[in-house]
Formats: C-alpha cells, sequence, structure tokens
C-alpha cells in the first residue's frame, strides 16, 4: 500500500493550537463539517454519498466545483473520484455544483504567504496548514493559481473512495452478502457470483447510508486513469459545436442586452443621450447602470448596434491619463514610504556595490489585457424573488455574496449555475460583468436577460495585468556573479482585486515580488525590495499572476550579469542553484538543446529559468535573425511537478503557457490615452499566430512527492528566454516588453 | 429572407445588414460559430458558404448567396467529419471556444488543397486566433485530416 494509502485521522500542530483533521481527509474530518450542498437540493432516490458525489437511478454524477476555462479542471477532477469510485470512463458525467463553502480551496492561499515554495522549514510548512484552515474557513472556492490538481488530488481521491465504501455497503445491504466479499468494477458492484449491481440500482439503498470517516485509497499499480492520456470529457463536444458556453445559452423569453461604461475605469458617467438608440430597432429599454448604460433588446447585435448610437460624457479617469505619466508614478515609487517587502536580503549588498564596477539596468513590462476570446457574458433573471445567474466564473462564493448584497436576497434564493468559459486567463476571477447583468435584471425583471459584451467594451473594461518597473544594480567578481540587487515597483494586484470584494490585505502583497525573491539562487549578495505603486488601473491576475513580468526582470539581469561575468549562462545558474530540483530541470533543457554547441550562422540560444507556483522551469529559446527580424525556431522546455496526470493534457497545458509567454513578450501590451485603453481589438493586440509557433520540446520531471499545477508556472521564463536569446544572436539586450518596441519579429 | 443553412431551409426575418453571426446564434439558435471579435480579425465565427471559409461576423446576410454550413453540418457527435475527428484524436481544444471556427477553416483549406504543405498551413491557419495556445496541435491534427481525406480518396 502506498504512503497515503490508508486515510487516518490527524493532527496538525500549528503554533501552541492543535487542528483537528486536515484536507487529507475529505471533509468529514473536521469537527465543524461544511454542510454538504447536495443534499439541500436532493429528489426522489437521489443520494449525495459526499459532497463530490450524487448519484440517482440514472447514475453517477461527479460534482467539479473548479472552473474549466479550458485548462482540463472538469476532466482531472473527474478522474481523481473516478479511479476511487471505479467508474468507466464513457460513464462519466459532471456536474460544476452549486457554490459552497465545502468547496474551499486548501492550497491556493499560499502563494500568497512570504514563504518561498522551496521553504521546508517549520514556520513554513505550519503557515501553509494555516492557509489550508484560512481557506476552509473562508469558505474560499476559487479556481486559480495553479492550485486546482494540488488541492484535488487526495481529496477527490477520498471522496471517490468514501463513495465506494458506501456503495459496498448498499450491496451488502442489499444482497446480504458480506462487504468483505464484494468488489466494485466499471460502474457496478459485482458478487462472488458474479452478478453485476449497478450503482445505479444502489441509489435507493445508499441514500439512508451514512459515509464512513474511513476510506482506503487504492495503490498506484491499480490506476487506470490517473497517470494515462484520457480523452478529455469535452473534447468530442468542443470539436462538433455542441459544447454550451455561457455566451451560447437560450432559454424561452430570453432577451439580449449589452452594456456601455465609462473605459476610464472609475470615471463615471456625466450624462449620456440614448435617444437615437431608444428608436434603434429591437430595442426593449435602456437602462442607467452604474458608470453607464444598458441596453436590451431582442437580438445581441441590435442591442450592440443600439450603444453605438448613444451619445457619452464621461468622467475623467481617476489615475493619470497616460501611459507615459502612470510609467511616472511608478518611476518615482523606489522609495522608502513605499517599500512593501524585502523578503530576500542576504550578505551585504551595500558593501559589495560600493565603487566601481557596479553594473545597473532598469526594466519595464507593461500593462496586458487577458482577452480571453469569450467576451465576458452572463444570463440572469430575477423573478418571483429568485435570482438566477448563469456564467463562467472563478469566484463563485465571492458572487454569491455579491449578489445578495445588490438583490438583498437571501442566499437559498440566489442560484449561481457555473458555466463553461472559452479562456479566462484570470479574467474570471472578477465579477463586474455580473454585476452590470444584475443590474439590468433590476431594471428590467421577468425574462432571462443575456448580457453579452463587445470586444471593445471587452478590451477596454479588462482589470489587466499590472505594469511595473524595476532597477536593479550587481557586480561580478573572478568570472562570478557576486551581488545582484533587484528592486521591483508595481501596483498591487492583491490589493485591488480583494478591494473589490470589500477585503483588505494585511502586511506586504507577496504578487509584488513573486518570481523574484524566491528564486533558488545563492548569490552571495543577494536582495530582492518590493515598492508598492498607488493604485492607477484597477488591476488583477493574469495567467501567472506576479511571476507573469517577474520572471524578465529577474532572470534577465540575471543573464546580464552572468554574461558580464564572462560565464556561461546556463553553468552559472546551475553553479548558483542550491535547490536540487531546479538543478535538475536547468540540466534538462542544457541537454535537450544541445546548449553549448554551435547554434549556427545568426542564430542564438537564451536560457532562463523561475520557479513559481512551486514548479521550477527552465527554457531554452533558439532564434535565427533574419534580414527581415527575429524568428523563434525552437523551445526547449522542462518543468519539475512531482507527478504528471494526464500527460496529453500536460503537454498542452505547458505549450499553451509558453506561446503564451512569448507572443505576449513578442508584441502585446495595452497602452493608454485620454484614459482609455488604445487597444480595443485583436489588430492591435495579437500575441503569437500559428505561423510564429516554434517546435517546443518538453519534458517533465517527476523528482520530487509535491504534486503540483501546471496551467501557469511555463509563462514566466518564456519572455527573458526569448530575450537572452536575442541578445545571444544579435548582441542586443532588450529591457522592455513588449520586445518588438525595440526589434521586429518574422 | 430565405436563408439555407445545414441543408435546412429557415424564413428569417432581419435587416440585410445584419451580419450573418448574428442571425445564426439569435435568430437561428445555431450556436456553434462563435463571436469574439465582430471585425474579422479572429477567426470563431467562420463558416462555409458554399464550402468557402467566411468569417459570419462581418457578412451582411443580405450578402449571403449560397448555402451555410456551420460546425454543426460539417459533422456531428456520432458522425464527425474528418477534421473533427482529427481534432478529437489530438485532443486540440484546451477552452475550445475557437475550434469551430479553426475546424472550418481547415475543412475549407482541405477541399481545395487535399496536401498542403506546412507553409500553406501556416498561411491559413494564421487567420485563426487561439488564446490558449494550442497551434502545435492544430498544425498536427490538419495534417492528420488531410492523410486521412486522402486515403479515403484513393
Amino acid at each position: 500500500m502506498s504512503r497515503a494509502g490508508k486515510i487516518a485521522r490527524r493532527t496538525f500542530l500549528i503554533g501552541s493550537a492543535a487542528v483537528a483533521g486536515g484536507v487529507a481527509f475529505g471533509i468529514y474530518a473536521y469537527k465543524r463539517t461544511p454542510t454538504n450542498p447536495l443534499l439541500r437540493n436532493l429528489g426522489d432516490g437521489q443520494a449525495a454519498l459526499t459532497p463530490y458525489v450524487r448519484l440517482d437511478q440514472s447514475g453517477v454524477t461527479i460534482i467539479t466545483p473548479r472552473a474549466d476555462v479550458g485548462q482540463g479542471a472538469y476532466s482531472v477532477q473527474a478522474a481523481l473520484v473516478a479511479e476511487e469510485l471505479d467508474l468507466p470512463w464513457e460513464q462519466i458525467k459532471v456536474d460544476p455544483g452549486p457554490p459552497s463553502a465545502a468547496y474551499y480551496n486548501g492550497k491556493v492561499l499560499a502563494e500568497g504567504l512570504p514563504f518561498a515554495a522551496t521553504d521546508n522549514g517549520p514556520l513554513a510548512r505550519n503557515a501553509r496548514v494555516l492557509g489550508d484552515v484560512g481557506g476552509k474557513f473562508l469558505g474560499l472556492q476559487i479556481t486559480g493559481g495553479s492550485s486546482t490538481v494540488p488541492d484535488a488530488y487526495e481529496k477527490l481521491r477520498v471522496a471517490g473512495a468514501v463513495a465506494r465504501e458506501v456503495l459496498l455497503l448498499a450491496a451488502a445491504r442489499q444482497t446480504g452478502i458480506a462487504k468483505a466479499d464484494l468488489r466494485t468494477r466499471n460502474g457496478a458492484v459485482v458478487t462472488p457470483d458474479g452478478r453485476s449491481l449497478s450503482y445505479a440500482s444502489l441509489a435507493a439503498t445508499a441514500a439512508q447510508i451514512d459515509p464512513p470517516a474511513t476510506a482506503t485509497l487504492k495503490p498506484e499499480s491499480e490506476w487506470r486513469y490517473l497517470g494515462k492520456s484520457m480523452r478529455r470529457i469535452d473534447m468530442v463536444a468542443k470539436c462538433t459545436g455542441t459544447a454550451v458556453f455561457g455566451i451560447d445559452l437560450r432559454m424561452p423569453g430570453m432577451v439580449y442586452a449589452t452594456v456601455r461604461t465609462n473605459p476610464r475605469l472609475g470615471g463615471g458617467m456625466k450624462n449620456h443621450d440614448p435617444s437615437a438608440a431608444a428608436a434603434s430597432k429591437g430595442v426593449l429599454k435602456i437602462v442607467p447602470i452604474t458608470a453607464g448604460v444598458g441596453v436590451i433588446a431582442d437580438n445581441t447585435w441590435r442591442a450592440f448596434k443600439a450603444a453605438n448610437v448613444i451619445k457619452f460624457d464621461w468622467g475623467p479617469a481617476p489615475y493619470p491619463p497616460t501611459t507615459a505619466a502612470m510609467f511616472e508614478t511608478v518611476g518615482t515609487s523606489f522609495v522608502p514610504a513605499r517599500q512593501d517587502s524585502r523578503f530576500k536580503n542576504e550578505g551585504n549588498i551595500e558593501a559589495a556595490l560600493t565603487g566601481t564596477g557596479v553594473i545597473e539596468a532598469e526594466y519595464k513590462v507593461p500593462y496586458l489585457a487577458h482577452a480571453p476570446l469569450e467576451p465576458m457574458n452572463a444570463v440572469v433573471q430575477l423573478k418571483d424573488g429568485r435570482l438566477d445567474i448563469w456564467t463562467g466564473t472563478q469566484i463563485p462564493m465571492f458572487m454569491m455574496a455579491m449578489a445578495a448584497s445588490m438583490t438583498g436576497l437571501r442566499a437559498e434564493n440566489i442560484h449561481l449555475h457555473a458555466q463553461m468559459s472559452g479562456g479566462s486567463f484570470g479574467a474570471r476571477l472578477e465579477d463586474d460583468y455580473v454585476r452590470q447583468a444584475i443590474e439590468l435584471a433590476k431594471a428590467f425583471p421577468g425574462p432571462p436577460i443575456k448580457m453579452t459584451w463587445t470586444r471593445e467594451e471587452d478590451m477596454t473594461h479588462d482589470f489587466p495585468r499590472p505594469l511595473a518597473m524595476a532597477r536593479m544594480r550587481g557586480a561580478v567578481k573572478d568570472g562570478h556573479v557576486d551581488a545582484y540587487d533587484l528592486s521591483i515597483a508595481c501596483p498591487s494586484v492583491t490589493a485591488s482585486q480583494l478591494g473589490r470584494q470589500n477585503l483588505s490585505i494585511p502586511g506586504p502583497d507577496v504578487a509584488i515580488v513573486a518570481g523574484a525573491w524566491d528564486q533558488p539562487f545563492k548569490i552571495p549578495n543577494y536582495r530582492v525590495t518590493g515598492y508598492r505603486v498607488p493604485e492607477l488601473v484597477p488591476v488583477s491576475s493574469w495567467r501567472s499572476v506576479g511571476a507573469s513580468g517577474n520572471g524578465f526582470l529577474h532572470d534577465g539581469f540575471l543573464d546580464e550579469l552572468i554574461h558580464a561575468a564572462g560565464a556561461d549562462p546556463l553553468k552559472e545558474r546551475l553553479r548558483l542553484c542550491w535547490h536540487e530540483p531546479s538543478r535538475k530541470v536547468l540540466e534538462a533543457v542544457g541537454e535537450m538543446s544541445s546548449w553549448g554547441s554551435d547554434p549556427g550562422k545568426d542564430r542564438g540560444r537564451g536560457i532562463a529559468f523561475t520557479l513559481s507556483f512551486g514548479v521550477p522551469a527552465a527554457e531554452v529559446v533558439e532564434v535565427t535573425n533574419t534580414p527581415h527580424g527575429i524568428r523563434i525556431d525552437k523551445v526547449f522546455v522542462a518543468v519539475e511537478v512531482g507527478r504528471v496526470l494526464d500527460p496529453k493534457n500536460f503537454d498542452n497545458q505547458v505549450r499553451g503557457g509558453v506561446i503564451w509567454g512569448l507572443g505576449h513578450a513578442m508584441n502585446a501590451e495595452l497602452t493608454h490615452a485620454d484614459g482609455i485603453a488604445q487597444q480595443t481589438n485583436y489588430h492591435a493586440f495579437e500575441a503569437m499566430r500559428l505561423y510564429q509557433v516554434p517546435l517546443i520540446e518538453v519534458r517533465a520531471l517527476t523528482n520530487t512527492n509535491e504534486v503540483r499545477g501546471i496551467g501557469e508556472p511555463t509563462v514566466p521564463p518564456a519572455a527573458p528566454a526569448l530575450a537572452n536569446a536575442i541578445f545571444a544572436a544579435t548582441g542586443k539586450r532588450i529591457r522592455e516588453l513588449p520586445l518588438n518596441k525595440h526589434i521586429d519579429f518574422v | 429572407m430565405r436563408l439555407k443553412v445545414n441543408a435546412k431551409t429557415h424564413e428569417v426575418n432581419v435587416e440585410d445588414d445584419m451580419p450573418l453571426l448574428w442571425v445564426l446564434r439569435d435568430e437561428l439558435g445555431i450556436t456553434g460559430p462563435k463571436y469574439g471579435c465582430g471585425i474579422a480579425m479572429c477567426g470563431a465565427c467562420t463558416v462555409h458558404v458554399d464550402g468557402g471559409a467566411v468569417r459570419s461576423c462581418s457578412l451582411r446576410v443580405g450578402d449571403v448567396s449560397g448555402e451555410v454550413t456551420t460546425i454543426e453540418g460539417l459533422g456531428s457527435p456520432e458522425a464527425m467529419h474528418a477534421v473533427q475527428a482529427a481534432w478529437v484524436e489530438h485532443q486540440v481544444a484546451q477552452c475550445g471556444y475557437c475550434q469551430s471556427g479553426q475546424i472550418m477553416a481547415a475543412a475549407s483549406l482541405l477541399m481545395v488543397n487535399g496536401e498542403p504543405t506546412d507553409e500553406d498551413i501556416d498561411r491559413t491557419m494564421s487567420a485563426n486566433l487561439c488564446r490558449c495556445g494550442t497551434y502545435p496541435r492544430i498544425r498536427a491534427a490538419v495534417k492528420a485530416a488531410a492523410a486521412k481525406l486522402r486515403e479515403r480518396r484513393s
């Protein structure tokens, strides 16, 4: 039996307080167990074996509370439960379930802790346990931070095992055969004489049985799904146009709407003239909402068209109106009064950086929009004291609280139906679009209203990844990097985002320095300081959050120091790296890319490394400097994830992350003029298109026991690996993203 | 006006300048074609008119002169078109929102070019945006579908 095979009650010690139970146990072990939300809405003959397994005469439905925004969350959650439950893959049905504290995420808070993922000291470990407990008591049902797999890995297998136990007990009761003589196989309990009792046929009996508190997990050697490439359960639907996204919902009596609000975010509306729109064909009602208006019509395009002819007088932006002015604010934030953190301070940086030979640089990264291909939308219906919301969301519990406060309705009269999302990249960690839809529903109660943002509304109202600047100083000695002083000034994503949920963060925002302060390098004199820039444009989490920009800032200048020392970029990173799993990924990309061999004429190779979300990721990019610009030829990427639950989906996520990171580094930014984002559609915000995609070779390492998520960690090292490769091929060091401000790409 | 979509004729009562996309989605309930940009930059709305790929978000319904095929008409979950089958085989989709358009673009390419080179694939398929970055799998799936279709013809 594997180490985690037998799940037993356990006690975590946190400081002097003992907290009984733990996530490993599933929710049953907690003294104050969150109610199983499925019990509330059970129909006749239905049983909720755990919060994750609903059973009725038609079979098993697996509850997959983490949002699927394209990363395959529904499939991987289902696989974890189905593995233990012995459910045939073809029979898997999933339902995102109701919002509930029972579906809290115990791992998502870990990224906000001021402990590096490589820190396994007692303080760091206790903090992570506290993060889990905090996640529980806050009822944080959140999808994000590459935490779905780490959070679910044991929890959902236990849920499946507990459900299997209940089914065995039910079969024993129904047949009179001792439970020990019964087995489960392919969605049925099998008796010693070969009779097969389908799970569906056991539903009524199972409903009478209290789930046990313990269950034995299968040994890994018996896994049929985990570790194997399974057909994603949404794949056929997504390839035949039969998948239903939130934007595709249709209901009897439905009306269609869009909104226009001030593109100077937070600026408010002074005046508007809707007369032309009111006369526009198909318009049912024009509704003032916060900072703008909504147009309700009988067709989405008619709503768009009418909204286009409304004349607005918008208020001014509550932030500097231009990108240049905003960067000025960032540039003046490197002052003691705005110091937010200094989590890394080793050696004597001031002493090491006196005298001659100090190398200095300044780096910049821009705002970036999420721009998922499905623009923000929601269907909302307010009728007879009941509110229904259909939308894709990563924050269902926050959304419920928001809806209650907006409508005054009690939670039991608010029903949130989670939908499949056409991408997110963090966009669906916000709820502004649903607030607007609820405002429309309050003004137009009765029918379901489908509110859809135009692409232009989406681009100009996104809460982007923040802009940031870094100032670096460093020194080399005897052919090695001797001192690295990194200062990063950036607005706080966490404060901005939580502020919109009326929450605040005490103390520093780790996101400002994530992917920089926590890198597993031992440099004799090494300091990382975060400065919190006052909020400019409201900002939000964007795929890989703080590390998305900080990977470029930290590793870009590290590469400069290594070149200044005359050292080899791979060998020096290896020499500086003390963390064995991280060294292994560096060695792996070195081997994959034949590092050290001649790349050929006009070609260059760059390496970069970022550890984020607990995952060490190293990438080597190979480019050619053609007469027309830079061509990216190949990328080699190695990551340490502890365990790969689905190789094909893993590979797709890794490549997607690399393409995301490279594409935005090449050509994407959100700039502002007159307080308004200037990139209003994909013609001006493109990232990578197919013809630019290089060959990407992927290697997963599994040298640790830490199971990690892979949606984000390959993003941060992509930009610096590309910039470092361009330097190698051209001698040109680019210190600002996007790179195409300084060099062309073919 | 009359509109033939997926071999079925519909009578629609809309203004001429409504884009085909919104007639399909909001009037006829055919939601496979997606709204992504509204300006023919992303390709999520791609459908066929008389076999040729068009951006339905930027085509006035009054200008539609032929028979429209959407992803729903290309194949079904029970009887997938070779391109759809290749997409499933290669697990192309992540969020899947762009894939209706990608598949329609690929199917149209293979109708006129049964043996596309890498350059042909890059040129045609670069007009369709995928934010998730499924591009390497799209390339592989187009090639696999082309091979399958050639095999069937021979």
